[in-house]
């Protein structure tokens, strides 16, 4: 049943006291409303307003929390099924899976090659996916050597002996236990809710998965995910979309709503370009922890490219942090050149730039995340604003006094002249493709 | 009790467009459900793997394309060869040839290779120009003619070339016209629209609604091509039921991530490797997004992506 907003501000104390997060009831009653937030964020709610509430209000899909410190990652929460009607909220996470017969330090270093920042965002391997063979003792020797690296774990066990054992290493880092089934899912519900952790359930088809997650809740846990990953990479991909489209419906099914873990490593064994390829289709639909091999830059430059593309807020531009980017070996004699904060101009121009091989500063100031036009039309890219980062950020690194403006704003060239004493304004092409040709021809007259 | 689910099917579905001639010639489209959504309603046609051949031959192509070409010597040999690669169901000549800012070829050379390669192959074939919009007008409707008889997708008449290229493909010698628009779906119908006023029967046109490569704005074509599908099938609208192709080597082999070498890059590892993953993964992600066909390069994405698609039919 929806609720609309204006029900659910009638039963809040109206004092816009902003400990909810929003700076007013109406607008934190709004939010509840379409599910964005849980009705108990407000401290003030009296208990008969939340037990009428707090079932008809509960987001569709429960946000679980795993790991801890900065390896505590957020996952699920999700309200739509495609990003155009809103965004998603919690992006997928990469786990790689290791097991006790393989050398885990070795696969854990060499997954930890990939760590790298793309627009103010930290992209490595966040989990490890510790699988169990059937030696307990071995698997917790496993879990000993990933512990304490800064990686959220999953257990996944099915046997509840060798958990306890593993949670008793590990049980302070919030893993996941990807263990429950059919068969032993009453003793892992007492186990996980014992050590405080999120428990992953997994049944031989969708039913079977919807029959045990219902008993589970029923016995009154619901820190869970679910394990979508089915016999077949048909089966998954089936599993998966029908989970989430059953708890994102307009009718919600809410023991569906968990979030979800994919495991490619078993339906497409030892095939990197098919892990690739599916964990590209599992960012997009709908998987929650998606289970690889490893990690390395083949996989990574394309899935987290794609994962960030994706789970950007469609409300707010992609932006690059301002300062000055060199490039190409550049000192602080080299040329300048400057253009927006708009990442896909960013990227654009960059690439464009790396390609022409000339050493050169690129200068990235605050244009409110927008294109260069847009940005000129809307006054965040001005000649004020150019000399102004230009004064206070740039005259003091970089002894070049040579400045190139983006082609699409060369009315600013007089401007800029006049703001800034000393600098020579060069206007560039109104194409980044264009850009190489012109820098190398730059450097073969000596202008630059 | 077992899990309820509702089915996605919808009353509207894709249109399926017959590309190719005889015993080979291929259907994509025609599906009333969303991409891989076969747990609602079997989907007809598969999605289709094309491999795209230049007119400059081998030049500059990651060794891994290079081996699987070698000995060969023509561009029928190339054309033969790429549709005999390993999960390939048509061939994409792109005549990059063309281009005034390139090679500049004359139309008469660059007729001269798809006579070629059409006299080559009994595969489905795609013809790509220059994406010069003024070489291209005069390129493809000569390529049109040319490759009469053997139901071609014309890749691409734009808003600024439709007419010419429209009515040659469309109208003149029977190919497929493809309408290539910039990632907007406002884009994408109005295109279909004029195409369709120029008399050209709505099941012979196909879309390239245009792509990116995946982390470079790839959110703009997922939201794009997810929108067009809820249009075509949510809500019937005939203007956006043409299936979609998206040629993805192009985009995909050209960023940085594709084309740093091991030298400037040592912590990347191997380019190709590189490389690949790019093209696999943005092919995985347009066909997840809705589209049809893709065309790629590289034998292993061929051969990853093809796989992949009859793993999720």
């Amino acid at each position: 049943m929806a609720l609309k907003g204006l029900d659910i501000f009638k039963l809040t104390p109206k004092t816009n006291c902003k400990e909810c997060g929003s700076p007013t009831c109406m607008a934190f009653s709004m939010k509840v409303a379409q599910g964005a937030v849980d009705i108990s964020k407000c401290p003030h709610m009296s208990e008969e307003a939340m037990a009428a509430l707090s079932e008809a209000t509960a987001p569709p899909m429960k946000t679980i929390k795993v790991g801890t410190g900065d390896a505590e990652y957020t996952l699920g929460g999700e309200t739509v099924l495609a990003r155009h009607e809103k965004t998603f909220v919690s992006k997928p996470r990469f786990a790689v899976r290791v097991t006790p017969d393989m050398d885990v330090d070795a696969a854990l270093a060499e997954a930890n090659k990939v760590d790298y920042d793309r627009i103010g965002e930290r992209m490595h391997a966040e989990m490890v996916y510790v699988e169990c063979n059937g030696d307990a003792a071995a698997f917790v020797e496993a879990v000993k050597k990933v512990t304490g690296k800064g990686k959220t774990l999953v257990l996944a066990c099915k046997d509840a002996d060798a958990v306890k054992a593993a949670l008793d290493v590990c049980k302070d880092e919030k893993p996941i236990v990807n263990g429950a089934d059919a068969s032993n899912y009453e003793k892992m519900v007492e186990i996980a809710k014992e050590a405080g952790v999120v428990l992953g359930v997994s049944g031989k088809d969708i039913n079977e998965l919807y029959d045990t997650t219902a008993a589970i809740e029923k016995l009154g846990y619901k820190e869970l995910v679910l394990d979508t990953t089915g016999a077949t990479i048909k089966e998954t991909f089936a599993t998966t979309v029908q989970v989430r489209r059953a708890c994102l419906a307009k009718e919600p099914d809410r023991t569906f709503g968990y979030p979800s873990i994919v495991n490619l490593s078993k339906v497409a064994p030892d095939d990197e370009a098919m892990q690739i390829a599916l964990a590209s289709v599992f960012i997009l639909k709908y998987g929650s922890i998606i289970v690889m091999d490893t990690m390395n830059y083949a996989r990574g430059l394309a899935l987290y490219g794609l994962r960030q593309n994706v789970y950007t807020d469609p409300q707010k531009p992609m932006k690059v942090e301002p300062g000055i980017y060199p490039l190409n070996g550049a000192d602080e004699n080299s040329v300048v050149l400057t253009t927006v904060d708009f990442a896909l101009t960013y990227f654009v121009v960059s690439g464009e730039l790396e390609r022409s091989g000339v050493p050169c500063n690129l200068v990235i100031s605050d244009a409110g995340g927008l294109s260069v036009l847009t940005a000129w039309a809307a006054g965040k890219l001005s000649s004020t604003s150019v000399a102004k980062f230009i004064k206070e950020e740039v005259e003091p690194k970089i002894k070049s006094r040579k400045l190139i403006i983006p082609g699409k704003v060369a009315v600013l060239k007089g401007d800029i002249e006049a703001k800034l004493e000393g600098w020579q304004v060069i206007v560039a092409p109104n194409e980044a493709v264009q850009l190489v040709k012109f820098l190398k021809d730059l450097q073969a007259n000596g202008e630059i | 009790m077992p899990f309820n689910g509702k089915s996605g099917k919808f009353n509207a579905s894709i249109n399926a467009v017959e590309v190719g001639c005889g015993e080979k010639a291929l259907k994509i489209g025609g599906e009333n459900v969303l991409p891989f959504y076969t747990f609602d309603a079997p989907i007809e046609n598969s999605p289709k793997v094309g491999v795209m051949i230049s007119d400059l031959g081998l030049e500059g192509e990651p060794a891994g394309v290079k081996a699987y070409y070698e000995g060969c010597t023509t561009m029928a040999d190339i054309a033969k060869k790429a549709a005999a690669m390993p999960g390939a169901d048509f061939v994409c000549l792109k005549l990059e040839g063309a281009d005034p800012n390139g090679k500049d070829k004359s139309v008469e050379d660059c007729m001269a290779v798809v006579k070629e390669v059409v006299d080559a192959v009994d595969v489905p074939l795609v013809i790509a120009g220059c994406k010069n919009v003024a070489k291209d007008a005069d390129l493809l409707t000569k390529a049109s003619e040319v490759a009469q008889g053997k139901n071609a997708i014309i890749l691409a008449a734009k808003e600024e070339d439709y007419k010419g290229i429209g009515a040659a493909a469309g109208l003149a010698y029977n190919q497929k016209v493809g309408a290539e628009s910039a990632v907007d779906i406002n884009l994408a119908k109005q295109l279909n629209v004029l195409i369709s006023q120029l008399g050209v029967a709505p099941s012979n046109i196909v879309m390239n609604v245009g792509t990116a490569t995946v982390g470079y704005g790839f959110e703009y074509v997922v939201s794009t091509m997810d929108r067009i599908k809820a249009a075509a099938l949510s809500q019937d609208d005939k203007q956006l039921q043409m299936p979609i192709i998206t040629p993805v080597a192009d985009e995909a082999w050209n960023v940085k991530e594709a084309m740093a070498s091991e030298e400037d890059m040592p912590e990347w590892g191997a380019q190709e490797a590189r490389g690949v993953g790019m093209e696999v993964s943005t092919a995985a992600s347009v066909l997840a997004s809705g589209s049809n066909a893709v065309i790629l390069k590289h034998p292993t994405s061929v051969a990853t992506i093809s796989k992949m698609i009859k793993e999720l039919m």
